[in-house]
Order: structure tokens, then sequence, then C-alpha cells
């Protein structure tokens, strides 16, 4: 009796044993379609959610943003920071049964380097790539640039196989639409607007996985069917809030639904209203601190955002290694921001109106961008600011307007991604100052010691003395306020409660899913 | 005859179409921002470099005449380009979505006609007060109320309280692994939905419309001379009165396409129909214009050839019609 009793302790004390992850199974996600499945050329989230099923990269991130192996078994970084050696697993091959090498790797990141959006902010000290043998990449750099570590991730560095990208024009070569990788995941099937067809890559090198048998991606353009397919469990996965808020919550309290917003700190979103600098009133700091305090953080991240926010404190979200919380708060308060105003010197005229600004409203988004942006003009017409809301009809026009300056104030949302010289540069440096680029610094912001320490920051190798960099270029940026930072931004993702294994990294659903499994497989 | 009258028709209708894709062509490239503008911001940013690179490699970056004259000199070659965003040809891209959108509309307008009329001629025929009442109800409802309305409570009676059809999509991701009949009534299941929906609009506006001209007509002398031959009363109906009572209905039928195919935008959307509607949206929303004016410059001359089609039904119907 004692025996058994023994062998049942063991048996329950080990769930794990018990629960070896089930291989079979397809898995329905619902997400936007994208225009290419090359996500070396193209950046984003689509970018990710599917590249980073296909296409393999030297690293992954952990749940602490730090890099661990992928198909990088393991890396030296010399002494002068300059030189980075990355040993590569032997057995990948991509699924045309090719090996994967170092050529693979140094054709990869110089086509990163010249079409990726962002290839010039990571890859802008490459020196040379060197491929010593078919299993060692040595990339070489003009001066220490500790964000490459962060930067080799499925999401911006897919590795490509050369033999079948090289000839011609990358953009066009057909291989775009039929993608050939090295994840956990080969491409079967796209039909335009109906659905995605991955299936399990037999040989991929991590033995045993990836466990599911296919990913479907099914698009469904309107949210209402959306939810209704999800409550039905014709679809099983919807990554980046891609439903309502109001309904997430409504899917939530379902039984076979579970939510989760971990996954989504290396993307880093923040919701941040923009102030053209150029503008008589913004160019006041007093009329900035004015806005600032007009704003309840608490107030938009419960009930407007009804929990998916946390107030912002600055410019990095919270878990971003290089956060700083030692900076100014601006605390809700409409007597001081009306104080400030006073101050400035823009006294109310007759009307009770000190004067007028310009909201150049981004119709996409509406839960995270229009609530907002509409509380915040109710906001700003105590205070005596009368705010006339301009709609874009389109994003198209809302990216061009907003990148040839012509706005007062706007409402979006901006990702950290994770490492600062891609989230924060772009949006602060003055020499990124650049009108008609989108998403560039548009403010106008210009802050000489701010340049000084981003540039001394790109390429300081101690992490602790970087990490102070980016302290002192918070303090001094939420002291200057070009941008209050309202919310960063908790996506949902929603999921259906018999799957496990989903990723735990700090880029969540932009990583690949080979860990991903049914507990039950469904039917 | 009607083959000189067809190739009148088609001629007329050159101007018509080159205007519509000129009008496209200028309104897409006035309207602030471009596809490269698009592509860096769903990016998140990205370089000038890369940004001009986008605008030379579409000639974005020549006089707009110039542009205009190049792709006015491809379509009369009959190639519509490349599309910006998927860099796919265009022709490939619009005729995929095409089958998916004659199917749907094509089901719907089926459905409408034959219920509208339907109900119309039983309205008319055997008016009890129940009937009338039902059938003038069912037909301000279905004409009142906003279609993407009418398609998510569908949805939501029909694919998600009572799942007896799929919420979303044309077929069964994969195929049915039962034969090509499988397959079709595969396709068939997840149509019910989406044609219903469209279809209902105009069913309760053709029933309305035959149900008057019925009126009208079963009152007319020759329907009288009919009775006075001792004719059967189906065949009256039937045959000699529903003839002259189709006309308006076929007319409303040729004018509305243009309309049906905006319908089936909506549809398509709440219902994930891959069909051109969507498309559409997606050229419009991606500043796309190759894609934009090929999707504008197929659909304008499939509508005059179907209104080409209606007037020859005229004819078939009624030999007064008949074009000399």
């Amino acid at each position: 009796v004692i025996a058994v009793f023994w062998a049942w302790l063991i048996a329950s004390a080990s769930p794990a044993a018990a629960q070896a992850p089930t291989r079979g199974g397809t898995l329905k996600v619902n997400y936007l379609e994208p225009v290419t499945l090359n996500s070396a050329v193209v950046s984003g989230t689509t970018a990710g959610v599917y590249g980073a099923q296909l296409f393999a990269g030297l690293v992954q991130l952990d749940e602490r943003f730090n890099p661990k192996p992928y198909l990088a078994e393991r890396w030296d970084i010399s002494a002068d920071g300059r030189a980075y050696t990355f040993h590569l697993v032997k057995d990948a091959t991509f699924h045309d049964g090719k090996p994967v090498t170092a050529a693979d790797v140094k054709f990869s990141i110089e086509t990163s380097k010249a079409l990726h959006p962002f290839g010039l902010a990571m890859f802008r000290y490459l020196e040379a790539i060197d491929a010593p043998n078919p299993h060692t990449v040595v990339i070489r750099l003009s001066k220490p640039y500790p964000a490459l570590m962060r930067t080799l991730v499925p999401l911006l560095v897919p590795i490509l196989p050369k033999h079948v990208y090289e000839e011609g024009d990358i953009k066009k070569n057909p291989a775009s639409r039929k993608p050939v990788g090295s994840g956990p995941f080969k491409f079967v099937d796209w039909q335009q607007g109906q659905f995605i067809v991955f299936e399990r890559y037999e040989n991929f090198f991590r033995k045993g996985r990836p466990y599911l048998d296919r990913i479907v991606y099914e698009f469904i353009p309107d949210p209402a069917t959306r939810v209704a397919a999800m409550e039905t469990d014709r679809i099983h996965l919807i990554p980046f809030s891609y439903v309502p808020f109001v309904d997430a919550r409504r899917l939530e309290k379902r039984p076979n639904v579970g939510l989760s917003t971990k996954g989504y700190e290396g993307y880093g979103s923040i919701n941040q209203v923009f102030m053209n600098l150029r503008n008589p009133y913004l160019k006041e700091l007093k009329v900035r601190q004015a806005i600032a305090h007009a704003l309840n953080k608490d107030f938009i991240a419960k009930e407007l955002l009804i929990g998916f926010g946390k107030p912002a404190t600055g410019p990095l979200v919270s878990p971003n290694p290089f956060y700083s919380a030692q900076v100014a708060r601006y605390d809700y308060s409409l007597e001081k921001a009306n104080q400030l105003l006073d101050e400035a010197g823009f006294r109310r005229g007759a009307d009770g109106i000190r004067f007028k600004l310009n909201h150049e409203l981004l119709a996409a988004f509406p839960d995270i961008i229009k609530t907002v942006a509409e509380y915040m003009k109710e906001q700003l017409r105590t205070l005596g600011i009368d705010v006339v809301m301009r709609a874009s009809p389109d994003f198209a026009t809302y990216v061009s307007r907003v990148s040839n300056w012509e706005f007062d104030i706007t409402t979006d949302f901006l990702s950290n991604y994770p490492d600062p010289v891609i989230g924060l540069d772009r949006t602060y440096l003055s020499s990124n100052i650049k009108k008609g680029v989108a998403y560039s610094n548009v403010t106008g912001y210009s802050n000489s010691e701010v340049d000084r320490l981003l540039a001394e920051a790109q390429s300081e190798q101690n992490f602790d003395k970087r990490k102070r960099l980016y302290h002192r270029v918070q303090e001094i940026l939420v002291a200057d306020l070009p941008i209050v930072w309202i919310n960063e931004i908790q996506f949902a993702t929603l999921y259906h409660k018999d799957l496990a294994g989903l990723p735990t990294g700090v880029l969540g659903l932009l990583d690949p899913l080979d860990g991903v499994y049914w507990t039950k497989i469904p039917r | 005859v009607a083959v000189t009258y067809v190739g009148r028709r088609v001629l007329g209708a050159m101007p018509l179409i080159l205007a519509i894709v000129v009008g496209t062509f200028v309104l897409v490239h006035i309207a602030p921002g471009d596809v490269a503008m698009m592509l860096a911001g769903e990016a998140g940013g990205t370089s000038e470099e890369i940004l001009k690179s986008i605008r030379v490699e579409y000639g974005l970056d020549r006089p707009l005449a110039e542009q205009l004259t190049m792709y006015l000199g491809k379509v009369l070659r009959g190639d519509l380009g490349f599309s910006h965003s998927y860099r796919r040809p265009v022709m490939e891209m619009v005729l995929e979505r095409v089958p998916p959108t004659l199917l749907l509309i094509g089901s719907a307008l089926v459905l409408a006609i034959v219920g509208g009329t339907a109900l119309g001629i039983l309205a008319a025929w055997r008016p009890s007060s129940l009937l009338l009442n039902a059938v003038s109800l069912l037909s301000v409802f279905g004409y009142a109320t906003p279609i993407f309305w009418t398609g998510i409570m569908m949805l939501l009676l029909f694919s998600v309280h009572v799942p007896l059809f799929p919420s979303h999509g044309m077929a069964t991701v994969g195929g049915t692994s039962g034969g090509w009949w499988a397959d079709a009534v595969d396709i068939a299941h997840h149509l019910v939905l989406p044609a219903v929906t469209l279809g209902f609009v105009y069913m309760a506006l053709y029933s309305r419309l035959t149900h008057a001209t019925m009126l009208q007509v079963l009152r007319l002398d020759y329907i009288r001379t009919a009775y006075a031959k001792g004719l059967a009363e189906r065949s009256i109906v039937l045959k000699h009165a529903l003839r002259n009572a189709l006309l308006p209905v076929v007319t409303m039928a040729g004018v509305q396409i243009g309309q049906v195919l905006a319908g089936a935008v909506l549809v398509e959307t709440v219902f994930g129909w891959p069909g051109m509607g969507r498309l559409v949206l997606d050229a419009i929303l991606r500043r796309d214009s190759p894609l934009l004016i090929g999707i504008l410059l197929l659909s304008s001359i499939g509508v005059v050839l179907v209104n080409v089609v209606t007037d020859l039904l005229y004819g078939a119907l009624d030999p007064r019609m008949r074009p000399v």
C-alpha cells in the first residue's frame, strides 16, 4: 500500500512527465493578411507573425531581452566590440534540403542592410562579413554596436537561402510568395484573400519540434465575424489585439478562451501625443506641460482602454532593460494645467478660448487612437484650448500629412523594438528631422545633449554605462516633453485554452511557434 | 442585327471606360500620400534612401502626365501592370477574384429574382391580407436594413447560436478530401449566408415591383380576353401576365448590377468571401493604383456587358423592344 501511495505521489508531483507535448493537430490563427512573405524586405508585425515561422534567425530573445541560441549555437564578441563571431548549428537545413551555411547568413545580412526598412539603423557600422568556414560567421563593425545582438532575431533579420534569392531583384522574386526558409514550418499554400497554410518541417534542426502538424492563417476582414469565429472554435489564436478591446473582454469570459498580455514587451508600443514644436503655442514648454497635466493616464488606461494599457512615464516601456522611472512626473491636475497656461501668457479670450490647435486624427486602431483623441479634445477645451479634429481618410494620407509636418498635435502609437537604437533614435535624433520621411523626428525636437548621449549609447559596450546614458536621455526627454507618452499598450493574445507552449520571450508571437502544442487535439 | 447592335453599344462605352481609367488615375495620384508612404508607414519608419528607391521603382518620381501615358499605353496592349504592394501581375490577381464574386452575385440575383417574383406573383394573385402584409413587411424590412447589419445578424443566428453554416471563407481550408462533388457542396455550404444576405435586399425590391406590375397587368384587357377564352388561370397568370410583369424586374436587375457589386463589397467583408469587392477596398487603402484601376477597368467592362445582355433579354421577352 505504501509503495502504491509512493508511486502515486511521484506521479502527481511530476505533471511535466505526465504531459509531454503531444504532436499533431492544426492551429488556426487569424491576423492581418501580409503583402509578402519575404520578411527580409518588410517590417512590422506581419513580418514576424508569418516570417518567424518560415525563417529562422541567428538568435531569439528570452523573457529578459537577452539573446539565446537559435541558428547560432554560441557566439563570441571581441574585446573591442567590433567583431561578432557566430557558430552555427551544424544540422540546420532549408526547406529544400540544402544546408544553412555562413554564406546564407552573409547574404541575408547584406539583403537586410540594403532593403529592410530598419536596415541602415541596424547595420550602420557594418564593415565586412567573413565566412571562414561554412559554420562560422564573423560580423565586423567599424564601431562597437551592442544593439546588434538584439536585432539578429527572426523578426528583423530572417536568414534566407542564398541559392534561392540571389538571382535578380529579390522583391520581385516569386520565392517571396512561396518562401523557402529554415524555420519550424514550411510554406504550403497561399490563397490571397482567404488563407495561408504552413506545415511542420520534418527536418527542423530542433529535434522533435515543432509539435503542430499545420498552421492555417485565415483572413477575416470584419471584426464581428472574427469574434464569432473565435467564439465557436473556428479560430484558435488571435494575436496583437486584432479584435476590439470590448470583444476581447467578452471573449475572455468564455470557458474555451484564454487572454494574455505577455510577449509584447520587446515590441513595446506606447500610445503618445506628438506635438509640433514649430507651432507658436506648442513651442512653449509650459503649454506642453499643461497638456501633460490635463490627461488622466489612469482614467485612460482603466476606462478608455478597458485595462489594455498602463500609464507610461516616458519614451520606453517599463519592461525594457534600459527603462528609467527617475523622470519628471506630470500628475493629473487641471488646476496646475490652467496655471501653467496663464504663466505662459496665453490668456482666455471673451469666449473662454486661449488658442486653437489642429489634431490630425488617424483613422486606424479606433480603440487606441480615437477614444483618447476625443477625451483629449474635451480635456483641453476645459483649459481653453480649442482642438479641431481633422480626420485622415486613410493611413497613407495620415502618414503623409504628419511626416510633412502638417499637424499641430496627433495621437499615434509607436514601438520601442527590442533595442533603443531603433525605438528612440528615429524619433528624437535631430539628424532625423527629415520632411517627408515616415515616422522620422516629426515634432522637430532638437537637443544637442540628447543627440550626443544617443550617439554615445549606440557604441557603449558596458551594459551599465549604456543604461546610465539612456537613463539620462529619458530624464531630458521627459523634462523637454516634445511628446506626451500616455499608455504602454497591453496588446492581448486570445488563445484556445487547450493550447500550451506559447512563446514566452519578449517578442512573443513574433517568434517561432515551434514549442506550441495541443493538450487535447481538436477534431 | 443583334451583332451590330452589340458592337455599337460596346464602342459607345469606350469613352466612358477611358474616363474611368483616367479619372481614377488622377484621383489616386492627387490624394496626399502614396504607396511608398504607405509601405514606410506600415513598417513604422524607414530611411530616405528606401523611400526614394520605391518611388523610382514604380516611376512615381516622374511627372503625372508621363506616368499616365505610360500606363495607358500598357493598358492598350492588354497589360494591366504589376500591383505595387503585392508585386504580382494585376490581371492574375483580379482574375482569381472574379469567379467568387460572380458566384456570389449570381446566386444572390437568382435568389432575388426567383424569390422576389414568386412572392410578388403570389401576393397579386391570391391577395389574402396575411400574405400581403407578410410580403410588404418583408420587403420594407429587407430594403431598409443596412446590408452589413443583416449579414452580422445572419452570422450570429445561423453560425454562432445555431451553428448550421460556416462563419467565414469560401471553402474548407485544404479541401474536403472527398472529390469534386464534396468540394462543390462545401462551397455551396459556405455560400448560403452571404448569398442570402446579399439577395435579401433585392428580393424585397423585386417582390414589390412584381406585385405592383402584376396588379396592373392583371387588370388589362388582354387578360380579360384570356379569361373569356376559357384558359386556365395558372396559364394566364404565369404565361400571359408574368411575361409583361417581368419587364420592369429585368430593367431593374440590369440597372442595379453596379449597386449589387457595391453591396457585394460589404457582404464579402462580413463573411470573408474572397471576391473583388475586398480587393477594391484593399487597393484603395494601399494606394495601389495599378490594382485599383485594373479592377475598375474590368468591372466597368463587366457592367457594360451586363447592360447589353439586359437589352437583348428585353427583346426576347417583348418583341416590340427588339433592336432594329
